[in-house]
Parts: structure tokens; sequence; C-alpha cells
């Protein structure tokens, strides 16, 4: 079983993501507040991951790229909300690949006998929105499309003849 | 490109869309042979080929009196790149940040023993 949490509940356009890490609570938000850090665990290691701005405060904005080795790149950014602490890092989240869909995503650290709990609560403008965003035919246990899909898309990375 | 990859999310986010696709992944089709496997009107499956095809996921080639659909692969796979990771997006973000969270631990602690 996975250790990563993902729910994606059907009715509502939430994503909450959940996991345990077993490391102290400030050094968990150093990880997701510094970009030095950050940039050295965000996104699969296959992608190259470059920061072109992090700042976790009051207004601050983020921005970052995921590249691959093939010249594709996936842009995202947002601002940050208010004071960011482990009670609550507050932030909008934007993919560059589907402009306007928005999404408010709030991070929370809870501390539990020296391990930490991470919970990622994203709320979108439309259920449509977020299924796009996650492709959450699993998560939702909704229709089929996804899994033909999914099955579909292996065909897809292949050359097309 | 933003566009298309916007316009292609639009699309894909309606299942008959998506099972259309996955049908043309077998090969090229019709209409009626599109029609064919849905419980829906030939007008609806034409209105989603219209959306499919300005998204530039389909072209439509006409064969004698038929019009073919066929699916266009490339803005596809480079949209659902992203998107069908959504999961392993995580896992391995969270498996990385698992093994630097260690590695700092232990560092802290060679600097305090």
């Amino acid at each position: 079983m996975s250790k990563t949490q993902i729910d994606a509940p059907a009715g509502i356009p939430f994503i909450d993501i959940e996991r345990e890490f077993d490391a102290p609570r400030d050094l968990v938000f150093k990880a997701y507040t510094d970009p030095e850090l950050l940039v050295q665990w965000l996104g699969p290691r296959k992608y190259t991951m470059t920061i072109e701005s992090w700042e976790p405060y009051d207004g601050g904005k983020w921005r970052f790229i995921h590249a691959d080795d093939d010249g594709n790149a996936w842009g995202f950014h947002g601002v940050f909300h208010g004071e960011q602490t482990p009670d609550g890092l507050l932030q909008t989240f934007e993919f560059e690949g589907a402009p306007g869909h928005v999404s408010l995503e709030k991070l929370v650290l809870e501390e539990r006998d020296g391990k930490t709990i991470v919970r990622n609560h994203a709320v979108y403008q439309s259920i449509e929105a977020r299924d796009a965003m996650i492709s959450s035919g699993m998560e939702a246990g909704m229709n089929d499309g996804f899994d033909r899909l999914d099955e579909l898309l292996p065909k897809l990375r292949q050359p097309v003849a | 490109m933003q566009d298309q990859l916007d316009a292609v999310f639009g699309a894909l986010a309606d299942p008959t869309r998506r099972a259309i696709l996955a049908r043309l992944a077998e090969g090229d089709a019709s209409v009626l042979e599109l029609t064919a496997p849905f419980n829906v009107s030939q007008p609806a499956i034409s209105k989603h080929l219209r959306v499919l095809e300005s998204a530039g996921l389909i072209s439509r080639t006409r064969k004698a009196t038929a019009r073919l659909s066929h699916l266009e692969a490339d803005p596809l796979r480079t949209a659902t790149e992203w998107l069908v990771g959504y999961r392993e997006y995580w896992e391995e973000s969270h498996e990385r940040l698992d093994a630097l969270l260690a590695a700092l631990q232990v560092k802290n602690s060679e600097r305090n023993p």
C-alpha cells in the first residue's frame, strides 16, 4: 500500500493528500519552504526542476518548471497568502498548461510522536478542473473512461507508425 | 501551445470523449461506428467529435460517403504525460522527501552528538 493517500471525493472539487514523514515538524516545514531543499525532492527524478521564485510570505510569488530530457517542460506558478507557518501554508496553484484553472492549496503539518503528518487540501473551481488535474478515475471510483484512457496511453507513448 | 493544452484538458474532461479516443486508438472509425457503442445520439457524437477536432486530438477525412475520424496522438501525449502522472508525481516526490529528511537528520545528529 502506498504511504501517500490521495482522495478526490465525488461531487466536490477537492483533492486531499496525506502523508506521514519520519522527521520533526520544523524540519519538514523547512523542506517545503527553503527552495534549496525543495528543489531536491519535488517532482519525479526524471524531471529537472528549476525554481524561478519561491517566496513563502504574504503576497510572495512562486514559480517552478519541470523539464524532461525530450525538451518537454511544464510550468507552475502561484502566490502565497498570509503568514506561512507549520500550522498553515496557503497558496494559489496554477498549471501553466491549463491557464485559469487556479486552485487554492492549504498545507498543514502536524507533529505526532516525533513524526509529522502533512495534509494538503486543494480546492478547484470545478469538479471538471479537479478531474482533469488528477485524472482521477481510480481515486473517485467513477467512470471507466479513465481506465480505458490508461490502457490507451502506453500505446500512445510508442512512436506512431 | 497553452491554448491547445487548455483545449485538450477541456476535451478530456468528458467520459464519452475519452471513450471515443480509446475506440480510435484501435483504428479510424465513422460517426456511425462511433455512435453504436454509446447510449448517445449521432448528433451528440458529432458534437463531441467537433470538440476533439478543435482540440487537435483527432483529424477527419472523407472516404467515399463516410467521414472517418483519426486519433492524433501527439497533443494527448503531451498533455497526459503530466496528467496521468499525478499520483506517481506525489508518491515519488514524497519518497524523495523521506530520503532528504533522513539525510538532514543524520547531518544534524553529527553536528550535535
